[in-house]
């Protein structure tokens, strides 16, 4: 392995792994959740735009062209 | 497509029925693009390059601070850019982009944020100091939030739109004041290691981790960027009748998928 001794030298960081993995760690951290909740968006706004079209009917929204939706406030 | 004003140059892909489709099939791709990057990214920075001389191996920490901090000044001039473009020639996908990169923008923002004071706490003793740097990209993370709370808060899609266009554009006098704030101040963050005019002044295979972790976080803002502006795409066009059809699609799809649709 270049540049460390051993595996637990690498894990140590010279005494700097607190910092070094503070970091890392959070990065991917805040990356994974972030993935989450784009994918979880994508679902629930499927979901609640299919639910949206079949309740008010398929050329509902021509009517109103940009208006906003009340129903669509209330759901999570 | 039936659509007759379909044209064979890139501007068909600022319709929103064209743009979608395209957008779904890049991600993947930018997704995996990332995932390399990063993997040889992090070999570099972890088994190539050498431990510093001065700082030993907290520096290591290089490999994504300087990233991240080009990142969220760059998303959010890439954001100022669509909101020009959206104020000037009133085209309904700009504002979106501009939206939907605004929380990458926040992520890498407080990453850059967050390392950095990892990295000062045992190089300048310090999490924290109010140097000019250190402020102006603070104030990035709060230019960031207000812009996402006020596009949200705003319940006219019109509206929000062009209030988070004159925030992006405005705040866009902050990203040079951070850039250049090690020049014009006395600060304590150390100047650009790198720049376009002179030799950089670190180890080539540092240079190198560090350049290849930048194009990873670029491959994957692109990739997570485009994964969220399509459902908001959705959600903008939603009384038209090409999302309908895919709505119907997606329906069926994760019925035969097992999930309540």
């Amino acid at each position: 392995m270049q540049q460390w001794e051993s595996w637990s030298a690498f894990w140590d960081m010279g005494g700097a792994a607190f910092f070094v993995w503070g970091s890392y760690g959070l990065t991917f951290a805040l990356i994974a959740l972030e993935l989450v909740l784009v994918f979880q968006r994508r679902k629930d706004t499927t979901r609640r735009l299919l639910r949206w079209r079949r309740a008010v009917g398929k050329d509902a929204g021509k009517r109103n062209g940009e208006g906003t939706m009340p129903a669509m406030e209330s759901e999570t | 497509m039936t659509n007759p004003e379909r044209g064979r140059s890139l501007l068909r892909f600022a319709a929103p029925q064209n743009f979608y489709p395209l957008a779904g099939r890049l991600a993947p791709w930018f997704a995996a693009i990332a995932v390399l990057l990063t993997a040889i990214g992090l070999w570099i920075g972890f088994f190539v390059a050498p431990t510093d001389a001065t700082q030993g191996q907290v520096y290591r920490v290089i490999f994504i601070h300087v990233p991240a901090a080009w990142m969220s000044m760059f998303i959010y001039l890439v954001m100022a850019f669509w909101s020009a473009v959206g104020l000037i020639m009133n085209t309904r996908l700009s504002f979106v982009m501009s939206q939907a990169l605004a929380p990458t923008g926040a992520m890498f923002c407080f990453v850059a944020l967050w390392t950095g004071a990892l990295w000062g706490k045992p190089t300048w003793g310090a999490y924290w100091v109010w140097d000019a740097r250190l402020t102006s990209q603070l104030l990035l993370l709060f230019l960031y939030f207000g812009f996402i709370a006020l596009t949200r808060a705003i319940e006219d899609p019109r509206r929000a739109d062009r209030a988070g266009a004159i925030i992006a554009l405005v705040g866009a006098v902050n990203v040079p004041i951070i850039y250049f704030s090690v020049q014009w101040w006395n600060t304590l963050h150390q100047g650009a290691s790198v720049s376009l005019t002179k030799a950089p002044s670190m180890a080539t295979t540092m240079l190198a981790g560090m350049l290849v972790m930048a194009f990873a976080s670029w491959a994957y803002t692109l990739a997570v960027v485009l994964w969220r502006v399509r459902p908001m795409i959705l959600e903008r066009e939603r009384h038209t009748e090409w999302v309908g059809t895919e709505l119907e699609r997606a329906g069926k799809l994760s019925q035969t998928a097992g999930g309540r649709a």
